[in-house]
This record gives structure tokens, sequence and C-alpha cells, in this order.
């Protein structure tokens, strides 16, 4: 009888935490063992118990290999994202301010500017020949401008819906007071913009970090190397070490992994507001 | 405050120049090379020097089989993946709104993909649709099902490549999903238990009341789908042969190849492409919006 009543009770949890779990999880276990295989037993590609753990032995190796280029990968990838999100937060913050303030005739355009920014593909030749001539091309700060012009519009898209949750009375009564233009959005809107701020930070350092299209096009060469593309000089230089391949997608697995840990609850709320205003 | 008074304090407040570090970023390194894009799709390019030939471009473009197939592929893919994610992500958003006990930790599983790099995720993959120790097939041989060469069979390829899209994405589209369905009236739910179960509640609430981010949904994935390359290069590099390849890609092989008019010419097919199916359908979805 109680037995009965239980099943009845729990049948759906256990039977959804065991499909999402089998189908979501079990990648990442596999991800884990052969991190954690040595080079034989991980070159049988089988999703097994390693014969013997070496997980943190790999991970050294990755990390010293190739002149500590592992290093110099999370070092150049985390000025990347770093540089860009602050500028991605700062301008996107102005325009989605005077944006949804003004809404005029010239906010329009610019939101028919934003909408092009999601929708249109980057051209990606020209854009190396423009960065060539500015004497930007393989440097990271031209990569971080060309990752800051694609990811702003995301951003506007998320900051202007919440502006609409800012009273304009807060504005104009430190307009009162005597506050700039500059004052009134750096000390009354940028504070209480936080929730749509954490959300653009979370969102565009993920996709900036785990960028690859963008390092590969407009930041070649071993000295620039960013933390993706690290994986795939592995693929070409280690074919048959792939405890280290997998190793080294710990590595960078494990960064998200934190921020997610860290922001998971605002991240998938600030999401779905986004979803439902935009 | 006067009426009149407002558009000079909006002036003063908002200046327009706030505008100005977003524009520059902006104008400089995504609308001028879009612009500059048409120009150079139609010349012979080196970077260091650029003949005008016309259409010739775009001529063996559309002459090209294997180009049109990547063209093919392209629409494909994204059909396939926008598809499958709404099929998948709203039943899963109506599990993860429900009140089963578990589903702040489903929520968190589910969504975590999105957050890892595309490339790290098609290794993953590559190694898990191995054909003869890949941890999949080893699955389906033990219950004795046929074990298909995911990644080498030119038929397959492709769909196996924007199943594993699937997976990655699923997280965002059943966040999507989930605003819809949180953001319908309690009474609507209630009703439909009153007439039904489960399927009364799925068929005559859900999905015509959050028929908006349905809507959300198709174009972000149509979109991510047209674009897509990291899983397709990671996984199969277009291959075996052409199978796989999306327009992306080719625009990639193109451009290694040092054919930089050819490359700038995809480069235009997959925005015309991006464009003539885009716009229409967020037009179309505009106006189903307004008449509810």
């Amino acid at each position: 009888m109680r037995i009965q009543k239980l099943i009845r009770r729990y049948w759906v949890d256990v039977v959804s935490l065991l499909v999402i779990g089998v189908v979501f999880i079990v990648p990442f276990v596999f991800v884990l063992l052969t991190a954690s295989k040595t080079r034989q037993d991980a070159a049988l590609l089988t999703f097994s118990w390693p014969k013997e753990f070496r997980l943190i032995e790999n991970l050294r190796e990755v990390m010293t290999w190739g002149d500590n280029r592992m290093v110099r990968a999370l070092w150049n990838s985390t000025l990347l994202t770093l540089g860009s999100v602050t500028l991605i937060v700062l301008f996107s913050a102005l325009v989605a301010f005077v944006m949804q303030r003004r809404a005029d005739r010239l906010a329009a355009v610019v939101g028919s500017f934003m909408l092009a920014g999601l929708i249109i593909p980057p051209a990606v030749v020209p854009t190396i020949f423009l960065l060539q001539w500015l004497g930007l091309y393989k440097t990271l700060v031209g990569l971080i401008m060309v990752e800051v012009a694609y990811s702003m519009p995301f951003a506007i898209l998320i900051m202007r819906a919440f502006m609409g949750s800012i009273p304009r009375e807060l504005d104009e009564a430190a307009v009162i007071d005597g506050a700039s233009p500059m004052r009134v959005f750096f000390s009354v809107i940028l504070p209480l913009l936080r929730p749509a701020i954490v959300t653009v930070v979370v969102t565009s350092s993920v996709t900036i970090f785990n960028d690859f299209v963008g390092p590969l096009y407009f930041l070649p060469g071993s000295e620039n190397v960013t933390a993706p593309l690290t994986l795939f000089s592995f693929i070409s230089q280690f074919t048959s070490q792939w405890n280290l391949l997998f190793a080294d997608v710990v590595v960078i697995t494990i960064i998200p992994l934190i921020v997610f840990i860290f922001f998971q609850r605002q991240l998938v709320s600030g999401m779905m507001g986004g979803a439902i205003k935009g | 405050m006067a009426h009149d008074d407002r558009p000079r304090a909006i002036l003063r407040t908002y200046p327009n120049w706030f505008y100005l570090p977003a524009a520059i970023v902006f104008g400089v390194f995504f609308i001028v090379p879009t612009a500059m894009a048409f120009y150079f799709s139609l010349t012979r390019w080196t970077l260091f020097s650029a003949t005008f030939i016309g259409l010739d471009n775009y001529v063996t473009f559309l002459g090209d089989p294997m180009l049109m197939s990547g063209l093919r592929n392209t629409i494909i893919y994204a059909v396939m993946t926008s598809g499958l994610k709404v099929i998948i992500a709203l039943p899963l958003a109506m599990l993860l709104t429900s009140n089963i006990r578990v589903k702040g930790l489903l929520r968190s599983i589910v969504f975590f993909p999105v957050l890892v790099s595309t490339v790290a995720v098609g290794i993953t993959f590559s190694m898990l649709m191995q054909p003869s120790v890949g941890l999949i097939n080893t699955v389906l041989g033990a219950i004795g099902l046929p074990q298909p060469d995911w990644l080498g069979n030119p038929g397959l390829a492709l769909y196996s490549v924007a199943l594993v899209d699937v997976w990655k994405g699923l997280g965002i589209a059943t966040v999507i999903f989930m605003a819809g369905i949180l953001s319908i009236p309690q009474e609507y739910f209630e009703a439909a238990r009153l007439e039904g179960g489960a399927w009364v509640k799925f068929r005559y609430v859900v999905i015509p009341l959050a028929r908006n981010a349905t809507f959300t949904v198709i174009l972000l994935s149509f979109i991510g789908g047209l674009r897509t390359f990291d899983l397709i290069w990671t996984m199969t590099r277009g291959g075996p042969g052409f199978a796989s390849d999306v327009l992306t890609s080719v625009i990639y092989k193109e451009y290694q190849a040092g054919f930089y008019g050819l490359s700038t010419a995809g480069n235009v097919v997959l925005f015309i492409l991006v464009t003539v199916i885009v716009y229409p359908l967020m037009r179309f979805f505009n106006r189903m919006e307004l008449d509810t």
C-alpha cells in the first residue's frame, strides 16, 4: 500500500531525473573519466572506469605543455573577456538609457540597427581587411572591438527591457537637484540597472570566453592563442593523447561551471525577463 | 514642470551623444565591413588588390554543386534544429514549471550545456558517436539496435551534428518557454484541470498562450542555425567529403584557400538568405501577436 502511494507520488520525479540525468550528465562524466586516464587507457575511447587515476598529473601536463601555452591562452582569454565585457556594459547601458527614455524617431532608428546586429551574419574577410588597415589585425584590441560590436545588440535588448522598470521620476528628481546627465547616468541609473547588468556580464563573458570564430579569423598565431583554440591545436598535435585533450576540456569547462554556480538564479531569471519583454 | 518644457528637459537629461561610443564601434566594426562585403564580393580579391569581375563569384557559387549543397545543408540544419528545439523544449518547460520536487536541479542540469564551449561539446560528442567503441553505439548494440556510423556516413553526418546542436541549445529554448508558461494567468490552468488532464492543459492552454515564446524560440534557433559554424567544424569539418558542409564552413574554406572574393560572396549569400527568411518570418510573427 505505502509503496504504491510512494510510486504514484514520485514516479514523474524519478523518471525525469533519470532521463535528463543520463542525457545531460553522462557526456560530462565521460569527459572526466577520459581526462583521468593514462594515455594508453584513454586511446581505447571507451566509456569505462580509469585503470589508474591521473587527473591531476594530466591537468598539470596540459597547463605546462608547449612552454605554458595553456596558461598563456587562459590569460589572453581573461584579458579579452574583461576588456570586451567592460565596454559592452558601459556602451550598451548608455544606449539603453537614452533610447528607452527618449523613445523618439532616432531611438527607433537605433532600435532597427540593434535588430540588424542581432540578425545579420558578420562579414568576416572585409572585417580582416579593415582591421589590417587600422593596424588592429592580430591584436587583442582589434578582437575586443569586434566582440563589442557583435555583442552590444543583445546587451542593449536586455538593458532596454529593464530600463522600463526604473521610474523616470528618479532621473527628474536628480536633475532638479542639479545633477548633470553623466551624473544621473552613473549615480542613479547604473546602480539600478544592476540585475540587467549581471545578466549581460554573465551571458557575454561566457559567449566571448567560449568564442571560437572570432579568434580563428581575427587573432591567429600561437602567441595570441585563446582558450577554445587550444582544443584545436590539441586535436592536430596529439591525435593519440585523448587524456590530455579531455583534460583541456575539463580546464575550459571549470570556468563556466564556477560562473554558473555563483550566478545561476540571476542568470535564468534575467534571461526569462529579457525573453518576455524583448 | 510645465508641459512645454518637457522636450527641452529631455534633450538636456538624455543627450544623444550617449549613443556615440556604441555607434562608433558598431559602425566601424560591423556596419562598414557589411557594406564593404557587397563590393568585394564582386571582385577577385587578394587583400592587396581587388579586380572587379562583376557577378562571376556568384556564378561560380551557384554553379558549383559543392557550394550549392552547402546552401541546402544550411537550410536543412536550421529547420531541423529549430523544429526539434520547439518539439522537445515545450514539453520539457511544462515539466520544469509543474510541481515536481526536483525542478530546481533539473533546470540547472538542462541549462548548463549552454555555458560550455561549443568546441568542447563537439569534441566530446565526436567520441561518444564513435562507430565501434563510442558510448552511444555500445548502448544501442547492447539492446540490439542498429549501430550507425553517426559522423562517417555522408547521409547522416549533418543530422548527427544537428542533434548535438539541439542538445547544447535546448537550455535557452526551455528557459524562454518557461518564461512564456509562467506568464499565463493561473485561471486558465485551473479551468484546464477541471476539463481534463495534462493533454488539455498542453493543447488548449500552453500551445495557444505560449505562442509568443514559440515564435521567439523559432526565430532565435533559426538565426543561430543558419549561422552555425563551431560545431560543424569541430565534428566533421564539413565532411565526409562535402556531405555536411554549410555556408559558414564553405566561407572559411574559401578564405583559407585565399579566395577572398569568393568567400565574401558566400558571406553575402548567407546575409541574403538570413534576411529573406528571417524578416518575413518576423513580420508574420509580429502580425500574429497583434491578432491575439
